[in-house]
């Protein structure tokens, strides 16, 4: 059977900036991304989900705090509470943890700086479908741009939530245990604060992005199969 | 309400307001920046004003795992 082409909404919530950038690298990797604006109360049929990196809100009260109230929140999070893939990439990673769909959460960067540079990740965990592409222990070179990164964990996190972390020395925020992106407990919901839709393309520094999206639309490609 | 990092909760803002007053020539031991949302809202009662004001807390306002929050009722 030829692979179909899998479907993925984009999140866009006033303030995202990084949502076209998310479905064209999906859809270079041979995703059908579609843009779902925040006041859609229903979410158009998809085989994954990803909340998009930008300032939504203004980042007012906390990163993400009022997101998570959008209209399209309440369809993500009945997604991921029947086993759909959602992946949150920067302030969709705050997002996700403002929504409790994720551990932790994200506060200012320790040095109080932006940060906007590649980093090296390491991978931690390749059971899960935002890294099958990987292998343990591989470094990725990914770009991080954020003010706001520093991941605490709260009393409910163990060790395998943390799918990425900052290769020792590399911790452009001061997240504990250098944290770069977690799991839930179920395995269906990630987010991560470097950007892997700024890094599949070789022109731009890296494609180690591509192994990530790559992963994730495998997992998709898998659901749309299992549901067809 | 004020709302403010948990005690014992890394808050980089508080230490550069820190270093900042102790160059000025004060002699800051510490001290954590939180912030105020003043609210206005009608309510039967001041427990019933109360009540509404943390569930906002708790839904909106602050994020438990890393913030604590102090409610002053001014009528």
């Amino acid at each position: 059977m030829t692979r179909g082409r899998p479907r993925v909404a984009v999140v866009v919530f006033p303030g995202s900036n990084d949502d076209r950038d998310a479905a064209d690298a999906l859809a270079q990797l041979g995703a059908q991304p579609t843009l779902v604006w925040h006041g859609s109360e229903q979410l158009p049929a998809v085989d994954a989900v990803v909340l998009p990196g930008g300032f939504s809100y203004g980042d007012y009260l906390r990163c993400g705090a009022i997101a998570r109230f959008a209209p399209a929140m309440a369809s993500v999070v009945e997604l991921a509470r029947a086993g759909g893939l959602v992946l949150g990439i920067c302030n969709g990673f705050q997002i996700l943890c403002e929504a409790g769909l994720l551990p932790g959460a994200l506060r200012s960067n320790a040095s109080l700086a932006f940060v906007c540079r590649d980093v090296p990740l390491v991978v931690e965990r390749t059971d899960t479908p935002f890294t099958s592409r990987c292998e343990r222990g591989q470094v990725l070179t990914i770009p991080v741009k954020h003010g706001d990164g520093c991941w605490h964990p709260g009393p409910a996190v163990g060790s395998t939530n943390v799918v990425l972390t900052y290769a020792k020395g590399h911790n452009p925020n001061g997240s504990v245990d250098d944290v770069a992106g977690v799991v839930n407990n179920r395995g269906n919901v990630m987010g991560l604060m470097p950007h892997p839709e700024h890094a599949v393309e070789a022109l731009l520094g890296s494609t180690d992005g591509a192994l990530i999206l790559g992963s994730l639309l495998d997992a998709a490609h898998e659901r749309a199969l299992a549901v067809a | 309400m004020l709302v403010r990092p948990k005690g014992g909760i890394l808050d980089p803002q508080g230490d550069a307001v820190r270093s900042s007053l102790r160059q000025l020539g004060f002699a800051v031991d510490t001290a954590r920046v939180g912030r105020v949302v003043d609210l206005e809202l009608e309510a039967a009662s001041p427990g019933e004003a109360r009540g509404e004001v943390e569930r906002m807390c708790a839904e909106l306002l602050a994020n438990p795992l890393i913030e604590s929050f102090d409610i002053q009722l001014v009528e």
